[in-house]
């Protein structure tokens, strides 16, 4: 028994495509804010230091279905109401996922041996020779695999831009059902697709963790 | 940007955020105890288990830590509905979070005994110890004690997934918050004080896994490490 007609297929494969392009905005976004509050977490001005943690716990701290109802309400009190759900969501989300990004990145730079940061120095390259040639080639091997992991928990993250009306996956599930009230075969296709979604990634950040173990051995 | 703050609301209001806050705990904690059992055993049978419970165990915590909770969550509840059971939505809640968090928890305790080595499950054989003991004092212990940071910050990001039950309307913080928002007409100020009894939560959470870790790891209060 299909209880779901093409178009409706349709709908939820529509919805799984903004899904997939939600997340790269997070990602994306996500990746730039985390990599400066990462910095700012190693960084030796204490006040920097004392910021990046303060950001990170207070992020860490709150769910994200209520971050995302702050900067939806919060962006509309700004006196941008009229822009469109996705901003919002994206901003949600971006911010969201610096603050884990940052404390895994933080963990991968502070991995890379004391003595390489000294050996730059020693060789006389300025702070951003130092990062940029010597310590980011080598912590990003070891960040590769938190960071696919965590990859994975922002495509199932998404499901909660729903919550203010962001058509993606999860929203057009909930709108098919609104139609046709069968709620079980609808949201089993739709788990479904976050599974094809995730599963792939999670398999992936695996082997390369495996990878990277044989390696360090 | 004219807007003005204004918190008097929380004059009325504040013993609603109260008892939300409490719904919370409350969820986290029955969810807490019995998802840690669930996912103990579960990374029993699947570390020592018969081929076909692995298999089992295994395509459990692929399909839980690969889907969203929002779905799982609709899923259990439309299904207790489906099946004609009538459930209240707490008790759903309770059960899509203690499913969930028991594949994460599989997970977690899963690397912790794969961390005890096997000379110790060996000696422990050597002194005589039944199979229930050995399992009990020389394996799940301290796979649990070396494992019991993650353990902690898998709890914590629990807590504060059970806000996602507000949307099979269980009453919790974030359902009390948008009742609130939707009453004063002030939702910013709703979700930062949401927010802050969040954090609030968060840092009791993590304290009464303190204490708890100091008072069930006699090693880790008295030497200040791990095994």
């Amino acid at each position: 028994m299909m209880p779901l007609n093409l178009a409706q297929f349709e709908y939820l494969a529509h919805g799984a495509l903004w899904t997939v392009g939600l997340s790269l905005i997070a990602f994306v976004g996500g990746s730039v804010l985390g990599f400066i509050v990462a910095l700012g977490r190693i960084s030796t001005n204490r006040l920097i230091r004392l910021a990046a943690a303060t950001w990170i716990q207070i992020i860490q701290g709150t769910p994200l279905l209520v971050l995302l109802f702050l900067l939806y309400f919060g962006i509309a009190i700004l006196g941008f109401d009229k822009l469109p759900a996705i901003i919002s969501a994206g901003a949600a989300l971006t911010v969201y996922s610096s603050a884990f990004l940052a404390e895994i990145w933080r963990g991968c730079l502070q991995s890379v041996p004391k003595t390489q940061w000294e050996a730059a120095d020693c060789l006389g390259l300025n702070r951003f020779q130092r990062m940029f040639q010597v310590i980011l080639p080598q912590a990003l091997k070891i960040a590769t695999p938190p960071t696919v992991g965590f990859l994975v928990q922002i495509i199932k993250n998404t499901s909660l831009a729903s919550v203010i009306g962001f058509i993606e996956l999860a929203q057009a599930g909930k709108v098919v059902n609104n139609a046709i009230f069968e709620p079980l075969p609808i949201f089993l296709i739709v788990a479904c697709f976050y599974f094809a979604m995730c599963f792939p990634l999670s398999m992936w950040s695996r082997s390369l963790e495996r990878k990277l173990h044989v390696g360090s051995r | 940007m004219s807007y003005t703050f204004d918190f008097s609301f929380l004059w009325t209001y504040w013993p609603q955020f109260l008892a939300g806050a409490w719904l919370t705990l409350q969820l986290s904690a029955i969810s807490t105890v019995f998802g840690c059992i669930l996912g103990t055993l579960c990374a029993i049978g699947r570390a020592d288990g018969p081929r076909w419970l692995k298999w089992v165990i295994a395509s459990y915590v692929e399909i839980i830590r690969n889907t969203p909770f929002l779905i799982q969550i609709f899923l259990i509840y439309f299904g207790f509905a489906m099946a004609g059971l009538k459930v209240s939505a707490n008790f759903a809640a309770v059960a899509a979070l203690v499913i969930n968090i028991g594949a994460y928890t599989c997970e977690i305790v899963r690397a912790g005994l794969q961390s005890i080595h096997r000379s110790q499950v060996e000696a422990a054989t050597c002194l005589g110890l039944s199979q229930v003991q050995t399992y009990w004092h020389v394996i799940v212990r301290p796979a649990i004690e070396r494992v019991y940071p993650a353990l902690t910050s898998q709890y914590v990001l629990l807590m504060l997934a059970s806000s996602i039950t507000s949307q099979i309307s269980a009453e919790e913080l974030t359902a009390i918050a948008n009742r609130i928002q939707s009453e004063t007409f002030r939702a910013l100020e709703t979700y930062i004080v949401a927010g802050v009894i969040y954090i609030l939560l968060s840092f009791i959470v993590r304290a009464a896994f303190f204490l708890f870790g100091q008072l069930i790891f006699p090693r880790r209060r008295k030497l200040g490490t791990t095994i």
